[in-house]
């Protein structure tokens, strides 16, 4: 049974200049153990649907969907207050920008530990205990002493690296991560994938990975899904994604690669997609 | 060939503190880097963040003086610590940003954008500048009627487009590229790669392409130069470095950069059934 | 030539009509601030027509007609509808009258106010440094004191009436804007486009008003209606207290201060005048909240 499956997912926004529709009847699926990469450039609506799924969308949003179910649990039946309970400790998600993501104003012991008594209802010191192993567990040195340490007292990659501590916390079956490497340095984030890739692997999750780089995609995922203006474009394993892409858009972006320049000038969007509109075409 | 931008041993320092509880202290953005780019070459600058590239791209641009070190632009000496930015070397350098939300003023029309070096340099009458602007928005991929609209109704690949047809209204002979595909989407970024190609070629532009993004500089670059905490750690011809690395660090970087082809993705897919 | 010439006006149009659209949407998302538009347009069309709706002249007397009633309660007239005041001058008609007085002090004040502190602000904002730090310093010393008092003060200096008043408040109004303007200036001055217009050779002065001031405007418009309200109230203020406008003229604090004795005999001598200032600078700051909630990008939902 898959661990997230959602059919005909729509969402529309509610706007000055009327509706807008940022995803367009997108189904997906998830099976536990699995890494799911959604690829797409910005307006694809990638983010704008795992946010969907997480109810994290503001109240101008209106998400429809055939079915959304999470671990046999319909999520469109469930109250505000169940899918809150839900959030963060069965499903969680981590952002691009570490820094915006932690509460400057408190040390990074707290928000651990502050997840843990929410969701867990463990003890003070079970708590610390458990922050501790968590923030060992996501390779922080010394991470009793770190637990005393603010967030601008971090790098960016120490602050993703608990900010995945605060998403594992409650051992996710599924863990979202939203572009988690688009801010930082090449160093950095090859340490933070092969760090995402070795926990889910360790604890079984599955992992969705939102990102637009096709690298990213290829050094991580088992399924690719493409999304562009809100719509799914193509579905298939990485390895037939990359050798053999079916839809245009999907060959146009692996020849936009400039690892993948042949002549003198690289080929774009534009010269695959004659009929459409290309994206860069599009006021925003 | 003759060399249009020579930096001989740039070094910029920054003093901070000098607080209540802190003594001042000196950082060193820049320790001492020289190189040189030819007419019609791109340079190309590598580097993490904190690395010092973009400082040295502002002491390229004759924003902010060095320290200490030579530099010098179609080879005349440039200080502007000491003296004072003539209008002709200021024409000479130009420079694109990483951010096309942030480049352009949001209160300006993209006219008035492409016309404002003219106005501020020349004494053009309004009617040939108005020209010269729209001539400049067709090379870059624009069209007339983009001339009276707000930056606000262009997306980000169109932004740079226009950031790169204001940089070159002055004719400058060289551009400081400070991570200008960056903020970009793979498609856009191929399109202004692109661009940026045509008009090297078109004006004999010499670039210095500042990026973190190896695959780009591998596309772009004739030459390479790799920074690490202020220093140039490796700077050779680009498939020198590419293919023979010396520095540790240039190996790290390259064994960093995420693969996308399929042989790698094959590798990892076995590594992952072998576990 | 001629088609190029054509196209730039339509091209132009939707843009700005759009802007437009979008800013209504969003200032009518506050209910409240659309009421007080709405009065405050009424008060306008009220005090640019005065001469024409007002049932007789402000400072005409009607000996036989002193302290008279409104016309609901028993002894009034109906050639005096809010009554009369203790010389047997009609309280609408002079209501109507004191509406210019109120619409020009607060124009008047918020201007001078305005160019000043932007002129200061940007300055300090710009330049930094020592610069910087005396103007601050300034500006504190001023925000230091209770702004009536400091007005108070500033007007026994320069001797009462009606434009000292408006000099007096301008100076008290003035370094919200000085600080509002600094701080707006400070970040955009970073902001790249700002070193791109350096780039060009674009001097000082260019960077100052042309490229950067523009884009500090929504913050100081906000403040600007909130200003006009509080010079408004100021100068009705200062009035009472005598130091303002001089009778007979029909400002509505002066009017408020020329009945004081009368208060406990005849409740429409106060009351009238003072409704009209508190709808006034209700009006406005309900609009100067609809503004903050039109301009301020932080607070839009995209």
């Amino acid at each position: 049974m898959p661990l997230l499956e959602i059919e005909n997912l729509v969402v529309e926004f509610a706007t000055a200049a009327g509706q807008f529709r940022a995803v367009d009847g997108v189904s997906l699926s998830v099976e536990p153990r699995e890494v799911l990469a959604i690829v797409g450039e910005s307006g694809s609506g990638k983010s704008v649907s795992m946010l969907a799924v997480m109810g994290l969308l503001p109240w101008t949003a209106k998400v429809t969907a055939d079915r959304m179910d999470f671990d046999g649990v319909d999520l469109m039946q469930l109250s505000p207050q169940e899918r809150r309970k839900m959030v963060g400790k069965d499903m969680a998600m981590i952002f691009q920008e570490p820094m915006a993501s932690l509460n400057p104003c408190f040390t990074v012991g707290f928000q651990i530990e502050e997840v843990l008594a929410v969701h867990m209802g463990m003890s003070r010191a079970e708590r610390r205990a458990r922050a501790i192993e968590l923030l060992d567990l996501v390779g922080i040195p010394d991470p009793a002493d770190r637990l005393g340490s603010f967030p601008h007292q971090m790098s960016g990659g120490q602050c993703q690296r608990v900010m995945i501590a605060i998403a594992i916390a409650c051992n996710p079956k599924l863990l979202i991560a939203d572009e988690p490497t688009t801010a930082l340095d090449v160093t950095i984030q090859k340490q933070i994938l092969d760090l995402l890739v070795g926990l889910q692997e360790k604890y079984g999750m599955g992992l969705i990975m939102i990102t637009h780089n096709m690298g990213v995609v290829a050094e991580t995922a088992d399924r690719v899904i493409v999304q562009y203006k809100g719509r799914k474009m193509e579905e298939a394993d990485v390895l037939t994604l990359f050798e053999n892409p079916k839809s245009n858009y999907t060959r146009a972006l692996l020849s936009a690669l400039p690892d993948n320049a042949t002549g003198d000038r690289l080929p774009t969007i534009s010269d695959y997609l004659v009929d459409e509109q290309p994206a860069d075409g599009a006021a925003s | 060939m003759t060399a249009i931008l020579e930096a001989r041993n740039i070094v910029r320092d920054y003093h901070v503190g000098g607080g209540l509880f802190s003594s001042p202290r000196t950082v060193h953005a820049v320790k001492g880097v020289s190189f040189s780019v030819e007419k019609g070459r791109t340079l190309a600058i590598v580097g993490e963040s904190g690395c010092g590239k973009s400082t040295l791209a502002r002491i390229v641009t004759l924003i902010d003086p060095a320290t200490a070190g030579e530099l010098f632009i179609e080879g005349q000496k440039v200080d502007i610590a000491k003296d004072k930015l003539t209008p002709e070397m200021r024409q000479k350098v130009q420079i694109i940003f990483q951010n096309p939300y942030g480049s352009l003023n949001p209160r300006q029309k993209i006219g008035d954008v492409l016309g404002e070096p003219l106005l501020i340099n020349t004494d053009m009458p309004a009617s040939e500048r108005r020209d010269r602007a729209m001539a400049m928005l067709k090379k870059v991929g624009l069209a007339e009627e983009h001339f009276a609209r707000y930056p606000h109704m262009f997306s980000g690949g169109q932004r740079q487009r226009i950031a790169i047809a204001r940089a070159l209204m002055l004719n400058p002979s060289l551009l400081v590229l400070d991570e200008p595909v960056s903020a970009l989407d793979l498609s856009v970024q191929a399109q202004v790669l692109n661009l940026l190609a045509d008009l090297q070629d078109e004006f004999q532009l010499t670039y210095v392409f500042i990026s973190h993004d190896l695959s780009v500089v591998r596309y772009i670059a004739d030459e390479v130069m790799v920074m690490y905490y202020g220093e140039a750690v490796e700077y050779g011809p680009r498939d020198e470095v590419f293919a023979n690395p010396k520095h540790d660090y240039t190996k790290t970087l390259f064994a960093a950069t995420p693969r996308a082809d399929v042989a790698s993705i094959k590798a990892r897919l076995a590594r992952k059934a072998a576990a | 030539m001629a088609e190029t010439n054509v196209a730039q006006p339509i091209s132009l149009d939707p843009s700005r009509r759009r802007r437009l659209a979008e800013f209504w949407y969003y200032f009518s998302e506050n209910r409240g601030a659309v009421i007080g538009f709405w009065l405050f347009v009424l008060l306008v069309i009220v005090a640019l027509l005065a001469p024409v709706i007002a049932p007789h002249l402000p400072y005409a007397q009607y000996r036989d007609a002193v302290l008279v009633p409104p016309f609901w309660e028993e002894g009034g007239r109906a050639a005096f509808p809010l009554g009369t005041d203790p010389v047997g001058r009609d309280i609408l008609s002079r209501l109507l009258y004191g509406a210019q007085y109120s619409l020009f002090i607060g124009v008047v004040v918020t201007t001078i106010a305005l160019v000043g502190g932007i002129v200061i602000g940007v300055i300090a904002g710009y330049f930094g440094g020592w610069i910087d730090t005396v103007i601050m310093r300034i500006m504190d010393v001023i925000l230091a004191f209770p702004s009536l008092l400091l007005a108070l003060v500033l007007v026994a200096v320069l001797g009462p009436g009606l434009t000292n008043a408006m000099i007096a408040i301008a100076l008290v109004l003035q370094p919200h804007f000085v600080r509002l303007t600094r701080a707006a200036v400070m970040t955009e001055k970073g902001r790249e486009y700002v070193t791109a217009a350096r780039v060009s050779g674009a001097g000082s002065l260019r960077l100052m008003f042309r490229t950067i001031l523009p884009n500090t405007m929504a913050p100081l418009i906000v403040q600007a209606t909130l200003s006009f309200s509080s010079a408004i109230l100021d100068a009705a203020a200062l009035g009472f207290l005598g130091m303002g406008a001089q009778p007979p003229t029909p400002e509505w604090g002066t009017m408020l201060a020329e009945a004081r004795e009368f208060i406990l005999r005849a409740w429409w001598v106060v009351t009238f005048p003072g409704v009209a200032i508190l709808i006034t600078v209700l009006a406005i700051n309900l609009v100067g909240d609809g503004l903050r909630d039109a301009l301020d990008p932080k607070l839009k939902r995209s």
